[in-house]
């Protein structure tokens, strides 16, 4: 059991890797409290899991307010709540070249990606300061770490996350907390389905290994980040992409 | 144990200066304890004495014991 008495935090957890995630962590013997906006797959995710401490809670939460960010950390906090360990993994992924980009896209794009994410990790890390250890793990993508046409938005989100990451690594070293990002390629969840067809078969003939990930390949590495395997593992990129190349 | 004496091991505990150290002149970097990685572990510290989430803006205010004092009185703390 690898995260025995550990208590971790997901975000975007209702579905894809968000979910293997909360899954392998639950089985690892994490108690999981997991967050989205959709409350009837967070529903179905709490029956599916493991409950070893019994404390497995999820809450409904939009990670673009940073409002509800606040009331949700006051709830936690109330309810005795020490957070071990963050995965940042709520993201979205909208496509289209820079000209045909508009204002109110870059905008939802960034809340979710970057702002999110900074605003989770704010208030997160406090309890991990009071315990002087801890992880924060963002997820990034191999197109915030290679770019790639038709994604300069999202792209450019998925690299202010590794400038986060590593700033924040440098931050909170000295207290014991590590902070790290994991950069799937090309993972087989919603987001990538659906994706045209043409599209998806070009992103499959890139990569090494000749398959999708699938959601768990992420979550083995997220697993890896939580756990005292990587202690002194802090302000790194993981590309989780079968030899992806873009 | 009163919330001035808790205010006080606060700092204490988290800047690990001794009691003296601590009144109403004791301001942020004013010692070399009291830098920005200490300041992160009296944030948590406080909050954890008192069961208070602090707001940003209050955490950035958060420049001496005094100030302390006087924003723990926002969250309903009475000194």
């Amino acid at each position: 059991m690898l995260l025995q008495g550990k208590h971790c935090l997901v975000t975007g957890a209702s579905k894809g890797i968000g979910r293997e995630v909360c899954s392998l962590f639950a089985e690892q013997g994490a108690t999981v409290t997991a967050v989205s906006r959709n409350r009837e797959a967070l529903d179905s995710l709490m029956e599916s899991i493991p409950n070893p401490s019994g404390r497995n809670s999820h809450y409904v939460v939009d990670v673009t307010d940073p409002e509800g960010i606040k009331a949700f950390f006051k709830k936690l906090s109330e309810g005795g709540v020490e957070v071990d360990c963050l995965v940042n993994n709520a993201g979205i992924m909208e496509d289209a070249t820079l000209q045909m980009v508009k204002q109110e896209t870059i905008d939802r794009i960034y809340r979710t990606n970057v702002y999110g994410i900074i605003n989770m990790s704010q208030l997160a890390m406090r309890s991990m300061i009071r315990k002087r250890g801890g992880s924060i793990i963002n997820l990034t993508s191999i197109i915030g770490t290679n770019g790639n046409s038709g994604q300069t938005v999202y792209g450019s989100s998925k690299a202010a996350v590794i400038g986060f990451t590593k700033s924040l690594s440098k931050e909170l070293a000295p207290l014991n907390i590590r902070v790290n990002a994991i950069a799937p390629g090309f993972i087989d969840t919603d987001m990538t389905r659906g994706m045209d067809e043409k599209f998806y078969e070009k992103n499959l003939s890139r990569i090494g290994m000749r398959r999708i990930g699938k959601p768990v390949d992420v979550a083995k590495v997220a697993l890896f980040l939580a756990s005292d395997l990587s202690a002194y593992v802090t302000g790194q990129v993981i590309g989780v992409d079968g030899g992806m190349i873009i | 144990m009163d919330n001035q004496e808790k205010l006080r091991k606060a700092f204490v505990d988290a800047l690990n200066i001794e009691t003296g150290g601590v009144h109403d002149g004791l301001s942020y970097q004013s010692i070399p304890q009291w830098d920005s990685i200490s300041h992160m572990v009296l944030i948590s510290e406080i909050e954890a004495v008192f069961n208070v989430t602090l707001e940003t803006d209050d955490v950035i205010a958060l420049s001496s014991f005094a100030k302390a004092r006087e924003i723990l009185t926002k969250y309903e703390i009475e000194f």
